[in-house]
């Protein structure tokens, strides 16, 4: 019975534990920002690596959305004769809701994973040590340049998300079930708000990248030295990232409609 | 070159970005129209506003020429406050207009819609509309018409 309760008292101090270096680590990388611009290509290189390479992935998924999204939208849109507003429908879900949250959860399968990888191999093979020996600091080296590259890709991957889908239910809405064009972009367009609808999508793209990569940067960084350990981190980094994509969803949705 | 083929790629990426935000903003969000130009303000009280909401848009003869800014109560008359921003394009609307609160189609959303009165003054910043006619409110109507129907049966009761 006792030793139930103290198991129990170990996880959650082992768990406090992580937060605390979690912040930390946060708090480091933060620190190591202004010395980051005169290293301008390290962050280049990065965005090339989690933003261009992620591309793919984002703009075959946004079309086939934005496609499904269109086909569900119009079968029960027409029961009500409003197939004219699918337009609407179509770019509300995407900019608000989907094409934020589905592109941090592929970003955190596609690009957070590799990033936790690579920095728990650089780790175990004490690379990052090397660098520590040779009075270079890992965290503006490495990690801070991966971490902001992840924050500027993802509002970007999410905007082409979006921008795609919208296409995609364009080419069903009006290529195949034959909804007026006209009526598609100018039902959108008048009921789509710039501020309300479109600012709040890029804020959570925005907050979710931060999330997605400190995560999978953390996650690297503090992995067990071991290729048992680097596998476990990489899996922790897609379960982490993906329930806090999904949690954060709902408090940033309701705080945004502030009707909770 | 292996440095310049990563940069052009970048380069494409971050341009495709924003080019997708913007056509967001511009083609699905309609951000040119959505801001009304140096406008001016007038208000207008009403008996009822029914479902009438902030940013509602406020037409003349159908055209959009701004929006409804806020909502509000006049403690003292039990009247709501609409206050509208309007477009500085259309500054010379007579003083004497009417603003009324009109549905777009059966279900559609509620607007203001004013008519022009005759008079030679402009309404001006800060002015308040004086003639307005309430929203129609579905259930008041189909009162009225079980109540007119009631009394008609009950005339030709009467009568017999």
């Amino acid at each position: 019975m006792i030793d139930a309760i103290r198991n129990l008292g170990r996880i959650i101090l082992e768990g406090l534990e992580r937060f605390g270096r979690a912040g930390l680590f946060m708090f480091e990388v933060m620190r190591g920002t202004p010395q980051l611009r005169k290293r301008g290509a390290l962050v280049l290189q990065q965005v090339y690596g989690v933003g261009v390479l992620t591309l793919l992935i984002i703009l075959v998924s946004g079309l086939f959305v934005g496609m499904v999204l269109g086909l569900q939208g119009y079968n029960t849109l027409v029961k009500f004769g409003s197939e004219d507003t699918l337009g609407l429908l179509v770019a509300l879900s995407l900019v608000r809701e989907l094409g934020p949250v589905v592109t941090a959860l592929l970003f955190a399968g596609r690009a957070g994973s590799a990033l936790t990888a690579e920095i728990g191999l650089m780790k175990a093979t004490e690379q990052l040590a090397g660098m520590e020996m040779m009075a270079v600091n890992p965290l503006t080296r490495v990690i801070a340049p991966r971490f902001y590259a992840g924050v500027i890709a993802m509002p970007l991957l999410a905007a082409l998300f979006s921008a795609i889908g919208i296409l995609g239910g364009h080419l069903v809405g009006v290529g195949l079930l034959s909804v007026d064009a006209g009526a598609f972009w100018s039902q959108m367009q008048a009921k789509v708000d710039f501020y309300d609808d479109i600012m709040n999508g890029v804020i959570k793209s925005i907050v979710f990248g931060v999330v997605c990569t400190g995560i999978a940067v953390f996650e690297g960084y503090d992995a067990v030295p071991t290729s048992e350990g680097v596998a476990r981190a990489t899996n922790r980094t897609v379960v982490y990232s993906s329930l806090a994509v999904l949690g954060l969803d709902f408090i940033l949705t309701a705080l945004m409609l502030g009707e909770v | 070159m292996r440095r310049n083929v990563m940069e052009l790629w970048v380069g494409l990426f971050a341009a495709a970005g924003l080019a997708a935000l913007s056509m967001l903003a511009f083609k699905v969000g309609n951000l040119t129209t959505a801001d009304v130009v140096n406008g001016y303000r007038v208000s207008a009280q009403f008996d009822n506003i029914g479902g009438l909401k902030v940013k509602a848009p406020v037409t003349l003869a159908g055209v959009r020429i701004g929006r409804v800014s806020s909502i509000a109560i006049d403690k003292g008359h039990y009247r709501a406050v609409v206050e509208m921003q309007l477009d500085g394009r259309y500054d010379n609307l007579p003083k004497d207009s009417s603003a009324s609160i009109l549905t777009s189609g059966l279900l559609g959303d509620q607007y203001i819609g004013l008519e022009p009165g005759g008079s030679e003054k402009n309404l001006e910043s800060g002015d308040v509309i004086m003639t307005t006619a309430s929203a129609l409110v579905l259930e008041k109507l189909i009162g009225q018409v079980i109540f007119n129907n009631n009394q008609s049966g009950g005339d030709g009761n009467a009568k017999k």
